[in-house]
């Protein structure tokens, strides 16, 4: 099938649902756009999609804390529908809230027998909203998103985004089985296999454990990242534009065209 | 029925953030280092039927993240929940507990989705309500009142408990006896009518009671509470305008004038005779007639921009009053044609400099530092939220906003063109949409027209709001997708003045029956007046023909926002309102729009006499110091604090952004966006304002201010010949003929400059009356009066966003060009102002020069011949060309005897030439193969090669074969970033 069908899931403070849908449009997808309360009313129609996409911003206010409302509307009302999607080999991407929404809601990392999640995304360090623009870079193979990807130049816009593991064994599982795909730093790879960040603030924002900017499922196809892809799509993206060479496309564009690929 | 607590502390080995923030935000108000130790947790009162198995689970699944924080519930009141062992608190310490609520009827967004995502867990919960919890220890505690209501909670929205929570049960509201409320008007004297207006915060005058009176005496009946609330409403300053839109005797240097409608004859007039003249190419759509101004964008769209001011909340409740400003002027652009979506918001803050000591503040004023942490959190935590990205800004700084901070929130949004008008019909429903009424917000209106006093935080907490950014996004959602079905006839906001101006503006031509009875309110006990009056955010009020409504209701539903029908509009030009089917107040809609006495008043305007600046003794002084300190004033110094915390890209059209350069930390000169991700078409938005000019001639402010919005437009790119601008005068009170003088000489200016230059005005907003009145340590009455402060903000426009341009110097070996003269114009500079000079000529604009000037160097941009280009404004040249060097990480090297100027010889040239303020200047790189054709463009114009850029990172400031300074353009970028570097 050539054009994957692309659903991008809004809830009420859903804000980067327009420019979501452009990033995938540019990349070739088919993408419609619905209201959370649709799919609840009719949850066996995310069957019809080959790509799912929570996209950023502050879904119900980001109440109690940042996604975890829509989370618990997940977990409670959408858990078998999602298992199926991933099952049936369909990918899952949450753009910033959409990756706290993810993350919280246990799609992308199972909790343990107890119960326990194995991360979160606690407060900046900074202790407030940040909107600045970081360097990135991919680790592993293990993401469908990131295929042929070593770097990526993207903004983030976030207060709650300091990725923390429950602990040290927690995070060196993830690591080992490569799911710590997309690290802030500069230079590939260089994201640390340990606990701190290697990565100075400002280029990790916002003090996130083993500098993790980005996660996946251990099947690489449900991933979560707290930067904005579909923020560097077009040439006059980049805040940079008037200094380079004129006419580029962004860096984020690939992480959609390998989303739409995977289905080519 | 149980009331359960669950507070909710970090984790071990987490940090305590909000414990931190108020031993660092204490320092600041004056408790010594050491004297205090705080831990903070914060938590949830939840109400309701449930076990102790159930609100374990929702804490669990709901409220608490494991990873990162533990809790501890119990009963509210339980011993556990105030005793710090349980806390786990060092136990040597002598602990005192402080709880902070919100106040009963004060919007606690967070515990409505609380109470919803509990029905999420198929449980049920009849109330929640959010908290903080402080521990404190240490000598501070001693003065524990001070902290509290200094640091630890707002008194106008918050309330404070001290020891564990007193009560077992929250409060829901008690159901409201209807009583008809009957004033006797008609038997007042003139005393017992202005007794009436002050005690029932009407806040109308003499006059306009009488009339009323009249009015009802010619009736043969008394008015109920309702009738004489919504004149009070619709007469407001804050609604009507009756000051400015009045009659007014001016005297001045123009010598005498009279105006039947001062805002008419000047201001309006200009844009009239400016769409004359464009004739068929007038791209102005509607202007000063609809919530904001609209002009053409492209084939398909047009574009509507609004700024409003939100001082007096502001300055009582920092972070609700910037939280509701900009939720209120979103609502202006939304509530414009048939509403547009907005694409981006700009803020502009006036306050008082952050290192005030306390001492300085008067009684009853917030410090400014709480104050701008406030209002820099109202704005970020609604804007990004809403997700409308925050483009541009300013901040001004003077000792005069101590007690009367000046808070402008503007809003572009881009409509269809045809959907840019809006016609109410007969026998339309009129239709409550989003956010339920509350108690909330009574008097907004009325209080925001009266001046500040030290009492004005007891008198008028209702006044001040919290917003909720999210049931304002979801009336967006539904908002736009009904425009574009076509499922209502008009819509308006819900403003100042409630359903009461909504409705009473909407009808004004029809006429109006109201059911206020069927209003959803947030809670039990509201009286029919209240209803009416109330200014609860987040509202909309639209007209919906009989056949639309299935259709809207259904849309409504369907995103889970609150439609309700409360009325119809009915022929015959009659507001009627009733409540459970009786009539409760009628008023014909000419006596409402058309009955208040003219407003007739005094205006002065004497030019304060000149004195010459006097340069004898500034010899020899170092002009680079100069320079680090002026890059280092506040209302220099670099606002990435503010800037980083809005979401200035989300909607994913940004192009050109507030900071910029080879380290994304330059200052843009103006914001450009692209509102249609699949167009290249751009908008610009840039602002004007500099409140120092005022002290020397308000009419030079003005000009200065429209050249300087419209010039930051023509740095990155934008066309001069579509370039709309707004206006928004702060003033002090124009009761005195002497304030309100300066602000028509200043509304003279906006006239002159923008006719010459084609610039037409298409929106504006007053707020007068900004002063604040407190009794001193000596029991004397002092009144602090905010300077003339107009803002004028800019909306232009690029056809192709590829074409925009940024500050930064972007290549060694490059030309420096200044285009525009540089005169002899000191006057209010930040050059006066560091070296505490006094005199001076203020900056004057030549709108006939500055209307060629910015069409050259637009073409010159267009033809791709310029690579950086960034205007001269505060602190001159010699700021302008810092940071053009210090953004690209560059060095320049510039000859002050090139430079273009109006200069007698003699001493002093040197700074005039650095520091000198004159308008309508540019710097612009160019590279040397596009030297020739720049020049060309600019023949004619006073414009020269003073320089060339350098990649050392160094200034090399020459006059002639003189070295006048050097300065490493790392160290003046560090003194400019550090000011406002806060943490």
């Amino acid at each position: 099938m050539a054009q994957p069908r692309v659903l991008i899931l809004r809830a009420p403070g859903t804000n980067c649902d327009g420019e979501a849908v452009h990033a995938f449009e540019r990349a070739g997808g088919l993408v419609e756009r619905w209201h959370v309360n649709q799919l609840l009313a009719a949850p066996a129609k995310l069957a019809g999609f080959q790509i799912l996409c929570l996209p950023g911003g502050f879904s119900y206010g980001d109440d109690i804390a940042a996604g975890r409302i829509l989370a618990n509307q997940i977990r409670q009302r959408l858990a078998e529908q999602l298992q199926e999607f991933k099952a049936q080999g369909k990918l899952i991407l949450g753009i910033c809230n959409g990756f706290q929404v993810l993350l919280k809601s246990g799609v992308l990392l199972p909790s343990d027998a107890k119960g326990a999640a194995p991360a979160t995304l606690a407060w900046n360090d900074s202790g407030r909203f940040e909107d600045r623009w970081v360097p990135l870079a991919t680790s592993g193979m293990r993401s469908v998103f990131f295929a042929g990807i070593d770097r990526m130049y993207l903004p983030v816009a976030h207060a709650e985004g300091r990725f923390v593991p429950r602990d040290a064994r927690a995070f060196a599982q993830l690591e080992a089985a490569g799911q710590l795909v997309l690290r802030y730093g500069s230079s590939p790879l260089s994201g640390s296999a340990s606990l701190q960040p290697a990565t100075a603030y400002p280029d990790n924002p916002n003090g996130s454990l083993g500098d993790v900017a980005g996660v996946c499922d251990e099947t690489g196809r449900v991933c979560g990242l707290m930067p904005h892809p579909e923020r560097n799509i077009e040439p006059t993206h980049h805040p940079q534009w008037t200094r380079r060479e004129r006419g580029a496309l962004g860096d984020g564009l690939r992480v959609f065209q390998n989303a739409v690929s995977y289905f080519g | 029925m149980m009331l359960w607590e669950v507070d909710i502390y970090p984790a071990s080995g987490e940090p305590d953030r909000a414990g931190q923030a108020v031993v660092a935000a204490a320092g600041q108000r004056g408790f010594a280092p050491g004297e205090l130790r705080v831990a903070a947790a914060h938590g949830y009162l939840v109400q309701g039927a449930l076990e102790s198995g159930q609100i374990e689970r929702i804490a669990r699944d709901l409220l608490v993240d494991s990873v990162v924080e533990r809790s501890l519930i119990g009963a509210a009141g339980e011993a556990r929940l105030s005793d710090p062992h349980a806390a786990a608190l060092d136990a040597s310490a002598k602990w005192q507990l402080v709880y902070v609520l919100p106040k009963p009827g004060v919007m606690d967004p967070v515990a409505q989705s609380t109470l919803s995502a509990i029905a999420d867990l198929q449980l049920t919960a009849d109330a929640v309500r959010t908290f903080r919890k402080y521990w404190v220890a240490g000598k501070g505690v001693s003065r524990l009142e001070t902290l509290c209501s200094q640091v630890l909670a707002n008194d106008a929205i918050e309330q404070v408990v001290v020891g564990p929570l007193p009560f077992d049960h929250l409060e829901l509201g008690t159901p409201y006896q209807f009583q008809l409320v009957t004033i006797p008007l008609r038997s007042l004297n003139d005393d017992q009518l202005v007794g009436l207006s002050r005690e029932g915060q009407l806040y109308l005058n003499l006059a306009e009671m009488r009339t009323i009176q009249a009015h009802f005496r010619e009736l043969g009946r008394d008015p109920s509470d309702i009738e004489l609330e919504t004149l009070a409403q619709t007469w407001s300053e804050h609604c009507s305008h009756k000051t400015l839109a009045g009659r007014i005797a001016y005297r001045g240097p123009e010598g005498t004038r009279t105006f039947g409608n001062m805002l008419k004859e000047t201001i309006f007039a200009a844009t009239q005779s400016i769409r004359q003249s464009l004739g068929a190419n007038d791209w102005c759509v509607s202007v000063f007639a609809d919530n904001a101004g609209i002009v053409r964008f492209d084939d398909e769209n047009n574009v509507a921009f609004k700024v409003e001011t939100h001082n007096h909340p502001s300055a009582l409740e920092p972070y609700g009053g910037a939280n509701t400003g900009i939720g209120g002027v979103i609502r202006d652009t939304l509530g414009t044609g048939l509403g547009a979506k907005p694409v981006c918001n700009t803020d502009v803050f006036c306050f008082a400099p952050p290192e005030t000591p306390p001492a300085a503040v008067p009684p009853g004023a917030l410090h400014p530092r709480r104050v701008i942490q406030g209002v820099v959190a109202g704005v970020r935590d609604y804007g990004n939220r809403m997700g409308i990205p925050t483009v541009n800004g300013a901040i001004y700084f003077d000792p005069r906003y101590v007690g009367n901070p000046l808070v402008y929130c503007g809003s572009v949004g881009i409509i269809p063109r045809d959907k840019s008008f809006k016609k109410p019909e007969p026998n339309d429903y009129i239709v409550a949409l989003g956010g339920h009424t509350g108690r909330d917000g009574i008097h907004g209106a009325t209080f925001s027209s009266g001046e500040l006093t030290h009492e004005s935080e007891s008198l008028s907490g209702g006044a001040v709001q919290i917003g909720n950014a999210i049931t304002e996004k979801m009336l967006l959602d539904v908002i736009l997708q009904a425009r574009d079905r076509g499922l209502y006839h008009a819509i308006t906001d819900c403003g100042a003045g409630g359903f009461s101006s909504a409705v009473g503006e909407m009808g004004e031509h029809i006429g109006a029956e109201v059911w206020l009875d069927r209003a959803p309110v947030k809670y039990e006990g509201l009286s029919y007046t209240e209803i009416w009056i109330s200014e609860a955010q987040e509202r909309m009020v639209l007209s919906v023909g009989a056949d639309q409504w299935p259709d809207f209701a259904q849309l409504a539903a369907s995103e889970g926002v609150s439609a309700t029908i409360i009325g119809q509009f009915v022929s015959g030009g009659r507001l009627q309102l009733k409540y459970d089917g009786q009539l409760v107040g009628e008023l014909s809609m000419e006596f409402l729009h058309g009955g208040r006495p003219p407003v007739v008043r005094e205006a002065v305007y004497e030019v304060p006499p000149s004195r010459e600046l006097a340069y004898s003794g500034l010899a020899g002084r170092d002009l680079g110091a100069a320079l680090k300190q002026i890059l280092s004033s506040l209302d220099v110094a670099s606002k990435h604090w503010v800037i980083r915390q809005y979401d200035h890209e989300v909607q994913g059209g940004s192009v050109v952004k507030p900071l910029v350069g080879a380290h994304n930390d330059g200052p843009s000169d103006a914001a450009v966006l692209r509102p249609v991700l699949s167009s290249q078409r751009a908008i610009v938005v840039g602002c004007g304002m500099n409140p120092r000019y005022g002290e020397f001639d308000t009419y030079h402010m003005a000009a200065s201010a429209i050249d300087e919005a419209v010039r930051n437009c023509i740095a990155v790119g934008a066309d001069p010949t579509r370039i709309a601008i707004l206006d928004n005068f702060c003033w002090g009170n124009t009761d005195r003929p002497q304030t309100l003088g300066s602000l028509v000489r200043a509304a003279l200016a906006c006239h002159d400059v923008a006719v010459t230059l084609q610039t037409p005005f298409i929106s504006g907003k007053d707020s007068l009356n900004n002063e604040f009145r407190y009794v001193d340590r000596e029991g004397k009455q002092q009144v602090i009066s905010i300077p003339p402060s107009l803002l004028i903000s800019a909306l232009g426009q690029i056809d192709d966003a590829s074409q925009a341009v940024t500050m930064d110097f972007k290549k060694p070996g490059s030309a420096i060009y200044l285009v525009g003269a540089t005169r002899d114009e000191l006057g209010g500079s930040q050059l006066s102002h560091i070296w505490e000079l006094s005199g001076g000529r203020v900056p004057q604009v030549d709108a006939a020069l500055a209307k060629r000037t910015f069409a050259a160097v637009h073409s010159a941009i267009a033809a791709g011949f310029v690579q950086a280009c960034h205007d001269l404004s505060e602190g001159g040249l010699a700021v302008a060309l810092a940071e053009m060097a210090f953004a690209g990480a560059l060095g320049a090297t510039v000859d002050l005897a090139t430079v273009p100027n109006e200069l007698a010889a003699g001493p002093g040239r040197d700074v005039v030439l650095l520091f000198s303020e004159s308008n309508t200047r540019f710097l612009c790189e160019v590279a040397p193969h596009h030297c020739e054709r720049f020049e060309r463009l600019l023949s004619g114009l006073p414009h020269a090669r003073v320089g060339q850029v350098t990649a050392e990172p160094a200034l090399v400031v020459n006059s002639g074969r003189t070295l006048v300074f050097t300065a490493d353009t790392n160290e003046l970028k560090a003194a400019w970033q550090a000011p406002l570097d806060w943490n």
